[in-house]
């Protein structure tokens, strides 16, 4: 499973890198995204919804998220 | 024996570093003990930042280019002869040209490009101006251009952060200063849920679309364009009509990172604080090339740079490193044709952009000239 590092990445910030590496990706594969932005923990969710893919697991790391999804389509 | 650095890639970030090099190493580079080598793929140089002034008439073309040899430094041997397969097992790059070049010390600087392709139909239904021909079929769309709709659409990922937003308000002023404002209606796309990757600048942005009426569609990640019906379609699934598609294209690195399995999509693997390619001690990642989560930008590439040129100079003549990169960026923010901002950041301090002003828009006016002399390594 690929993990991006995005703990105290401003910009672009997490859920841009994971729409990145998601591009790169083939359906099925699992992105772990790393995240120190406490926002990350609910507008990546929102947009995975959005768009179809699958959240497999939000967990709070205490100073980070790590946030897991796969891609579904 | 002589060490010898190849730097592969002669954008900005290469041509920083091969000239700072210089500076640092004039005994070792006279006496033969280094070998400062580059490989490019143009004989020109281009101000990419420039690119953005080209569609409202706002710079000459021939401002956006020099002669690479005279960029740079005399020491460095330039071919234009792009690489072909990076071995870094062998430390031994091939080139397009037959030559293979050993090295001691490798820079990959080998940048990022648009990828328009890679989305049905945006080639041949969308503008954009982030190269010259783009830029002047944008030109042209715009001069010609009598009112209607226009959608400025950002596609992740994509170098110059802040471009998205700039253009925007450079259209609405240009379309106030030909008296076309009533006639025109601009809506911008995002792909995340806010107007910009930065929070602070996404803050101060909403208000400003707001005060001058223009639209926003945020969580939209571009799947498909149709340019018959024109019309733009998201992953998230929205479509709307356009008259006018000003697009900020998807990137990827270059394709000899990929052909020598470098890194997916063409970004390099890349510490974040030593620049050093995992796995290597001694292939060193500069500019647009890392995977490093932050904004692809030429400020990137130059603070990047500054810190390289030290640490590779430092290893020559000392064997040790002298220092980590700390994440910082720069980027001017213009706010229009004649107001601009700036925001800095860096891995722990977040950005904090101040009041446009129209000192920071000349100030940046003053930067499209200044440009050659960060390239010089003088700046």
């Amino acid at each position: 499973m690929q993990t991006i590092d995005a703990r105290g990445a401003f910009c672009p910030g997490p859920l841009m890198e994971l729409i990145a590496a998601l591009k790169l990706s083939a359906i099925g594969d699992q992105i772990e995204i790393l995240s120190s932005d406490k926002g990350s923990a609910a507008d990546v969710p929102e947009w995975v919804a959005k768009v179809g893919h699958k959240m497999v697991g939000v967990t709070d790391k205490g100073d980070h998220w790590s946030i897991i999804v796969e891609k579904a389509k | 024996m002589a060490k010898n650095i190849l730097i592969v890639g002669g954008g900005l970030a290469g041509t920083i570093v091969a000239n700072g090099l210089c500076r640092q190493l004039a005994p070792q580079l006279r006496s033969g003990e280094v070998v400062i080598t580059m490989l490019g793929t143009t004989e020109t140089h281009m101000y990419q930042p420039g690119l953005l002034y080209v569609p409202f008439g706002r710079i000459r073309e021939h401002e956006l280019f020099r002669d690479q040899r005279k960029v740079l430094d005399r020491r460095v041997i330039f071919h234009v002869d792009p690489a072909k397969h990076i071995e870094v097992a062998k430390n031994q790059v091939s080139t397009e040209g037959g030559r293979t070049l050993k090295y001691d010390y490798l820079v990959l600087a080998t940048g990022s490009r648009i990828m328009p392709q890679s989305i049905p139909g945006m080639a041949e239904g969308a503008h954009w101006f982030y190269d010259l021909e783009g830029a002047r079929k944008l030109r042209d769309a715009l001069s010609k251009f009598e009112g209607g709709k226009i959608i400025v659409n950002a596609n992740a990922p994509h170098k110059c952060p802040v471009a998205p937003l700039e253009v925007t308000f450079m259209l609405y002023d240009y379309f106030k200063g030909k008296g076309l404002l009533d006639k025109c209606e601009i809506t911008y796309t995002y792909p995340i849920g806010r107007l910009h990757a930065l929070e602070p600048v996404a803050l101060w942005a909403k208000p400003e679309f707001d005060r001058l009426g223009i639209k926003y569609e945020t969580f939209f990640n571009t799947e498909k364009v149709d340019p018959e019906a024109k019309t733009i379609t998201s992953a998230e699934g929205v479509t709307m009509p356009y008259d006018l598609l000003v697009t900020i294209p998807p990137h990827q690195g270059a394709q000899v990172i990929v052909d020598s399995e470098l890194g997916k999509g063409g970004w390099v693997p890349t510490n974040t604080k030593t620049l050093h390619r995992d796995g290597s001690t001694n292939v060193f990642v500069v500019g647009d090339t890392t995977n490093i989560p932050i904004s692809k930008a030429g400020s990137t590439a130059h603070f990047e740079a500054d810190v390289l040129i030290d640490n590779l100079a430092s290893l020559l003549t000392e064997n040790r490193m002298a220092r980590d990169y700390d994440g910082k960026v720069f980027c001017f923010i213009e706010t229009g044709t004649s107001t601009g901002t700036y925001v800095w950041f860096n891995y722990t301090t977040p950005p904090n952009p101040g009041p446009p002003s129209q000192m920071v828009h000349w100030f940046k006016l003053a930067y499209n000239r200044l440009y050659w002399l960060s390239a010089k390594g003088l700046l």
